[in-house]
């Protein structure tokens, strides 16, 4: 396999590109790993990585049920922030933040990360001190946050309403290292990394069951035959209900679906993000020039990928609204994915009451910006079979102690 | 958009008209419970590929609320009722049964886990 650079991309431009090689293979299971991993998305594949990188382990397997990143790796609005309010969240996203800002040079592979600047507007004066409070507390986090008013959102952002007439635009919090990058490219990196360093990656291979002996597990049923492993991590959002059920216990946690759409493309028009929770829309615009814009969820268990229309016509009327130019754009693709939201809106990266079982799941609607950092924590977290700093505050174990981490108050709806 | 009729006032309202509160049938945790209890009444769900007895409220009609049997796969809803209903009633339980073994699918309503259909979703 070729590294990527300038130097490979003339030699096979010169060769009619007949020599760049598959970037990850399709080995077939071997009949026992030192570790299994469940999910072959971002989320999955960092952990692989992490635990490979930070840990000397490579007799990982990673299953997919379908096909690498297909899942919402591959629908999200890629959004990446670390504007958070309590100080567990702040440090994994700001270390994923952190992670991104060199993943294209580690990995070899081009995300795409583009820092320019992520602005979540406060259209109400509750929503303002809301954002006051973070961008206080992210002075304390060490992370580069600040309050901006309405006039910076009006430089930064000329398209912009501010005058309202439902939610004038009273400020931001303003994070000018926050930005996006290329989703699908953050799992084929991954992937192409991990094939370097000896992993199996295994697409088409469903898990249909999960053997234990004695309260510890020893190996998964699959669509190609029983895998043995060491420990067992499961890392498959919406499904993770499903999986924690065949271990024989029950998450708290609900899966429902959160829509996206793209409009068709247009000249540069907008180049920071901009969140608008309280009227539930956020919009970036890719490098083709299509707004990239997303809502809110169902609020039901829905499985479909699927999402009801009457939450695309609310995420259209308050973009309209705070974006008077959008009036006559079309939308040309519109799809949903399946976001697991547990009790607190905060994610779960912990131990299980199965032993050697671990899960890592709850991201919700915000889980693309929480790759590398996710990857990061949950690889040591396997690796040692202890929560490190970065995931300790994640276990389960929140929910019957009453530790919350209720960072929905502070994130809302839109991430 | 789902279409659920209200077992109340009988108007078949949709989704826009109701609001959606939760799984259903869930043990309340009282004075004296233990600390499991209590965390499954307020965060253990079963989330379902498949069916899901769910409370919803007639918020801009009657304003009552109800449960609903609802698959969270193909979002068929097998019917409603009464939300001050202890569990499933016999014949509704029975008629999910039916449907889904008509189908080839799940035979056991209830189950978390749901049937080949998840595959494809």
């Amino acid at each position: 396999m070729k590294g990527y650079g300038a130097w490979s991309l003339i030699r096979e431009g010169l060769r009619h590109h007949l020599g760049w090689g598959r970037a990850w293979g399709s080995p077939a299971p071997r009949r026992r790993y030192e570790v299994v991993i469940v999910g072959a998305g971002g989320h999955g594949l960092a952990t692989a990585y992490y635990l490979a990188r930070n840990h000397g382990i490579t007799d990982i397997a990673v299953l997919e049920k379908s096909w690498l990143g297909g899942g919402n790796t591959g629908r999200n609005t890629t959004i990446i922030r670390s504007n958070y309010l309590h100080d567990p969240s702040a440090a994994i996203y700001e270390k994923a933040r952190q992670l991104y800002e060199t993943l294209s040079q580690e990995l070899d592979f081009n995300i795409m990360f583009s820092p320019r600047g992520v602005m979540m507007l406060a259209q109400t004066e509750h929503e303002k001190r809301v954002w006051q409070r973070v961008a206080h507390a992210n002075v304390l986090q060490g992370i580069d946050t600040r309050f901006i008013g309405p006039e910076e959102v009006k430089r930064r952002v000329p398209i912009i309403n501010i005058d309202g007439p439902r939610y004038p635009v009273l400020g931001a919090l303003w994070q000018p290292r926050g930005g996006t990058a290329r989703h699908d490219a953050v799992a084929w990196g991954y992937a192409r990394a991990l094939d370097r360093m000896g992993v199996h990656i295994i697409e088409n291979c469903e898990v249909t069951g999960i053997r234990t002996e004695g309260g510890k597990v020893v190996g998964v049923e699959t669509g190609k035959g029983p895998i043995d492993c060491g420990k067992l991590a499961l890392v498959v959002a919406g499904h993770s209900s499903r999986l924690a059920e065949m271990a024989g216990f029950r998450l708290p946690m609900e899966s429902v679906t959160l829509q996206a759409l793209v409009s068709e493309p247009v000249k540069p028009m907008l180049d920071v993000v901009v969140m608008a929770n309280t009227v539930h829309g956020y919009i970036s615009q890719s490098d083709k020039g299509e707004l990239v814009i997303g809502g809110g969820t169902d609020g039901y268990v829905n499985y479909t990928r699927r999402g009801a229309f009457q939450h695309v016509e609310e995420t259209v009327a308050a973009l309209v609204e705070t974006f008077p130019v959008l009036g006559r754009l079309r939308l040309m693709r519109q799809w949903g994915g399946i976001v697991d939201v547990t009790g607190d809106r905060s994610p779960i990266l912990s131990k299980t009451p199965v032993e050697n079982l671990f899960v890592n799941c709850g991201w919700g609607t915000g889980g693309f910006k929480a790759i590398p950092g996710s990857g990061w924590a949950m690889a040591e977290l396997v690796a040692t079979g202890e929560p490190g700093a970065l995931a300790e505050p994640f276990a389960l174990s929140r929910f019957r102690e009453g530790r919350f981490i209720d960072e929905s108050v502070a994130a809302g709806v839109a991430h | 958009m789902l279409r659920l009729t209200c077992p109340h006032c009988g108007i078949t309202a949709e989704e826009t008209e109701l609001r959606p509160g939760g799984e259903a049938h869930l043990e309340r945790a009282g004075p004296g419970a233990s600390d499991e209890g209590f965390e499954a009444w307020l965060f253990a769900r079963k989330n379902p590929m498949g069916v899901h007895f769910e409370r919803w409220r007639h918020l801009y009609g009657c304003g009552k609320w109800f449960i609903a049997a609802r698959h969270t796969v193909t979002l068929e809803v097998f019917g409603t009722y009464p939300a001050q209903t202890k569990a499933p009633p016999a014949d509704l339980v029975e008629r999910i049964r039916a449907r889904l073994s008509a189908r080839g699918g799940q035979a056991e309503p209830g189950a978390g886990a749901g049937d080949g259909e998840g595959g494809k979703a």
